[in-house]
């Protein structure tokens, strides 16, 4: 088993307010490091050298989106840290901040530093109750060590971390949906450009990281790009969180090299399939993306091996389906996810998402046609790439693959056969 | 400017133009929605999908994804193309996504023949229905949001110009959406209403039936409706308009886009404005008095008695209110000239309870003031002095409605009874009527040609709209004749009167300008 960097403390019984034995295990060196030896430029040029991607789900290099970020323009630059974790399949930034808020925190002191932000903002997620007091109570340590405030760690920099707490809403986590909210409007995703890194929170510059992404930069500014370049892939390195749910023996968070294979991760990692049960399907990145069938659970998880096959790393939210699994059923699940949370700003994601729900629906109560079957994929494509922000993608991706590799059970659900038969 | 290629056409646009103007200078239709000119963009909609072939010179590549062109300024090197299999099939899927839960409720839906949804489906949509009525989802019909604006929510596309609208340019943030997906739902702000100044603006600019005017509702289909280009004379701004009419009849005011006078807005108050037009005291014939009492003439014969009798005067005072326009002013100048130059004056008020609002409606509730300055009108409170001859236009100098206090009402009363000749020209028989001596019943302003100098010194036309009723007479026919009878030159049509016009204006003022013609 490798050694577990982002999740060092997952196992260990610490209290929730623990900043002495983080800072006694060799916290916050790195951020310490970081303002009082190197320069913002340094920092930025450490991140690009490290081919950091983005966690989030889209896989930018963390170095060069920070790079954006315009210089002198006379306003604020903020840090957003997106921690509005909500797709589903998706629970490995809950157990960042559960498990090592003071990591989420040094990754942004030195975040803000190197982007020249003063007043940086957590946005978590509404149901993380536990996660927003861990967060709250990690912030007040930081404030009390000096390592946020006036003067961080001593050094003429001045950092304020506020902890926003959203109100339960999926769009809050895309990124422009995300600066809305905080402004305190509708989560309304922002047409682009501008893009945030110029025209953000409050039309100031603002760089909105992912938790997780976060605490990598904490790590690599620790252990050095050499380090994380050498987990996993050359193209985007370190180590990942894969969230593994379904029906395996053992689902959870694990840590491993980026690029650990899928077939890996379920079968060792995870403990294999429930007793008895054979895997019929995996959605690798969040239920947005394209599923996969058993026979093609031998891909690298890394953000373009995963592209390449046809899906997505996207969040790593690794969905596991065994043979009793009704397709139909599931993708109606999914369907009504993005149905509830579409925002209803552009057209066709406001129309075509309940659109695919109600076909759906009737498909899965046997009163579907094979028109229906058309339907869904015709509406998808309309769906597809017309948008604002990508939730219609996110909502048109998973019926078309479902379609593409297990239509046979939607046509059999339209004449009125049972598709499967449970082991 | 940037060089474009727009379906193949190579074109020279503006730096920062968006694709939806750019292309519509060269007549290329991007249907839209969400897009307005004069508010700021949403990008909500997704009609206006092309599809960008090169971004610039620098970037020649073809992007991935069709782009919102209302949210796309062109660059140089720029190519786009706006109707291709790939434009099309997104465009006819957006229709279909808008009309899944639209209610389809054109029979009974005001906004028919002028709907958006009607004529892009006519245009980019002609698919057979795929959406079952049962799985539409219910909204609230029949909501009335404001004083003149009716909410229809499954009508509506979301397309938010009326929140944009009330955000934006009132900044009263009356309506806003609430709920989520396709539960979405235009609403009213929590404690509001639409009952600002310029409320009605939102029925204007709604795409579809959403927002329908409670004034106009199921009066006429629009269809059979004429506009007619004018030019508002509710105030001193003068804000572009057109005036919609059947057979005779005014049923409803709109803006007419002018970026150098109005936008593309107007108040509401405006809008009202032809209301008057139908009033039950409109002047139809015009009037002799013979023996004590009236009888009826026709106007020309009128005012050539008219001219006789103002010709038998010592001197022959003028007064006009600010709303006789540029034609019948200058007419009523030359007869000034030709009666010895006796005094010209404007008897409206300068100021009234509504103040200036910083956006088009002006202290002053009069069109024409600035114009009749230029010829020579003068404000004054008081009566003619010195006068036994009266010529008045337009204006109810006896009675309450010209705005004026009561004492001088009083005083011009006392001054009418005494003078010889008493000559009254106006579209509404009224108080001062009854001291006329002769009385030509002249067309309102929607009933015939008539310019204009705004506040802003701009010279505009007002069209005619519809006939005058009975038989009264454009101002300036009658005033023409009344100076023909004088002796003074002829002006048998409407060009000779206003042909150096602008030149005689200019001379006084000549920040004055002509604005194009519509």
């Amino acid at each position: 088993m490798p050694e577990k960097v982002l999740l060092r403390y997952e196992d260990v019984a610490l209290d929730l307010v623990r900043i002495d034995p983080y800072i006694a295990d060799g916290g916050y060196a790195a951020a310490r490091t970081a303002l009082t030896t190197m320069t913002p430029e340094q920092l930025i040029a450490l991140v690009k050298e490290s081919n950091l991607r983005g966690r989030g789900g889209a896989g930018f290099p963390t170095g060069l989106k920070w790079s954006f970020v315009p210089k002198n323009t006379g306003k604020p630059t903020y840090l957003l840290c997106n921690a509005d974790e909500s797709e589903p399949g998706t629970f490995k930034d809950r157990q960042i901040i559960e498990s090592d808020p003071h990591q989420l925190i040094e990754g942004m002191i030195i975040a803000s530093y190197a982007i020249g932000c003063h007043d940086a903002y957590i946005y978590i997620r509404g149901e993380f109750a536990r996660g927003h007091d861990v967060l709250l109570a990690a912030v007040a340590e930081a404030e009390a060590k000096g390592f946020l405030g006036e003067h961080a760690f001593g050094a003429n920099f001045a950092l304020r971390i506020h902890v926003h707490r959203g109100a339960g809403a999926y769009i809050c986590g895309e990124e422009t949906g995300l600066i809305e909210s905080l402004e305190g409007k509708r989560a309304y995703p922002r047409i682009k450009p501008p893009f945030p890194a110029v025209h953000g929170l409050f039309g100031c510059p603002t760089i909105v990281n992912n938790v997780e992404t976060l605490a990598c930069v904490k790590q690599i500014v620790g252990r050095g790009a050499a380090w994380f370049r050498s987990i996993g892939p050359e193209t985007g390195p370190g180590p990942k969180l894969y969230c593994v749910s379904g029906h395996v023996q053992r689902p959870g968070v694990y840590e491993l090299p980026m690029g650990t294979t899928l077939r890996e991760i379920i079968e060792v990692h995870a403990g294999g399939m429930l007793a008895g049960r054979k895997l019929k399907a995996v959605i690798p990145g969040g239920s947005s993306v394209p599923i996969l069938t058993a026979a093609e659970i031998d891909v690298a998880m890394d953000f373009d091996s995963v592209a390449k096959a046809g899906s997505m790393l996207g969040s790593a939210g690794i969905i596991v389906m065994d043979d009793s699994t009704d397709m139909v059923g599931a993708l109606r699940t999914i369907a009504h996810f993005y149905h509830h949370e579409s925002c209803g700003q552009c057209t066709p994601c406001r129309e075509g998402t309940g659109w695919l729900e109600k076909i759906l629906d009737r498909i899965d109560a046997g009163e579907g046609t094979d028109a229906d079957i058309a339907k869904l994929d015709s509406v998808a494509s309309g769906m597809l790439g017309t948008t604002i922000c990508v939730l219609a993608d996110a909502a048109a991706m998973p019926v078309q693959s479902f379609l593409k590799k297990f239509g046979q059970e939607f046509r059999d659900k339209v004449k009125g056969d049972r598709a499967i038969v449970a082991a | 400017m940037a060089k474009v290629t727009i379906n193949g056409r190579e074109v020279q646009v503006p730096d920062g133009t968006n694709i939806v103007k750019a292309a519509e200078l060269f007549d290329i239709e991007i249907p839209h929605y969400c897009y307005h000119p004069g508010l700021s963009v949403a990008g909500n909609c997704r009609m206006c999908l092309v599809d960008i072939r090169a971004l610039s010179s620098k970037q020649t590549a073809p992007l991935p994804k069709l782009q919102i062109a209302c949210n796309t300024a062109v660059q140089d090197g720029m190519v786009v193309e706006t109707d291709n299999e790939k434009v099309r099939q997104a465009r006819k899927s957006v229709l279909e996504f808008l009309l899944i839960n639209h209610p389809i409720d054109c029979p009974i839906c005001d906004q028919a023949g002028e709907c958006k949804l009607q004529e892009y489906y006519m245009d980019y949509g002609r698919y057979s229905s795929r959406f079952p009525l049962g799985d539409k989802v219910d909204k609230r019909k029949v909501l009335p949001i404001g004083p003149d604006v009716m909410l229809d929510q499954e009508r509506c596309i979301l397309c938010t110009r009326c929140v944009r609208f009330l955000d934006e340019v009132t900044e009263t943030h009356d309506l806003t959406i609430t709920q989520r997906g396709d539960h979405s739902e235009l609403t009213l702000a929590a404690g509001a209403w639409v009952d600002n100044s310029y409320a009605a603006n939102v029925v204007d600019i709604c795409p579809v039936g959403a927002l329908t005017s409670r004034d106009f509702r199921f009066k006429a289909r629009v269809w059979y409706l004429d506009a007619t280009p004018s030019v508002c004379i509710g105030c001193a701004t003068g804000c572009n308009i057109d005036v919609y009419s059947r057979r005779g009849e005014i049923y409803r005011l709109k803006p007419r886009p002018n970026p150098e006078v109005n936008g593309y807005w107007m108040c509401d108050f405006g809008r009202t404005t032809f209301l008057e037009n139908g009033h039950p005291d409109r002047a139809r014939a015009s009037l002799l008095r013979e023996d004590g009492r009236f009888v009826e003439a026709p106007a020309e014969h009128v005012a050539g008695r008219a001219a006789s009798a103002l010709a038998q005067a010592k001197r022959v005072g003028v007064a006009v209110s600010a709303t006789v326009n540029l034609e019948e002013a200058f007419l009523l100048s030359e007869i000034s000239s030709h009666l010895g130059d006796g005094p010209r004056i404007i008897v409206s008020p300068r100021v009234s309870a509504v103040p200036d609002d910083g956006r088009l409606i002006s202290t002053d509730r009069f069109p024409n003031r600035r114009g009749l300055r230029a010829l020579g009108f003068v404000e004054a409170e008081a009566f003619l002095e010195g006068c036994d001859g009266v010529l008045v236009a337009r204006a109810d100098v006896a009675g309450a409605s010209s705005g004026a206090g009561a004492d001088i009402s009083t005083t011009w009363r006392t001054a009418l009874e005494a003078a010889v000749a008493v000559v009254v020209l106006n579209d509404r028989v009224s108080e001062t009527t009854a001291y006329a001596d002769h009385f030509v019943a002249i067309a309102s302003h929607f009933e015939g040609e008539g310019s204009f100098v705004n506040a802003g010194g701009k010279l505009q036309l007002a069209s005619t709209a519809i006939s005058p009723p009975g038989e009264a007479v454009e101002g300036w026919r009658a005033l023409a004749a009344l100076l023909a009878g004088l002796g003074g030159a002829r002006y048998p049509s409407h060009r000779e009167v206003v042909e150096g016009i602008l030149d005689r204006l200019r001379a006084t003022d000549p920040a004055i300008t002509a604005a194009a013609p519509s």
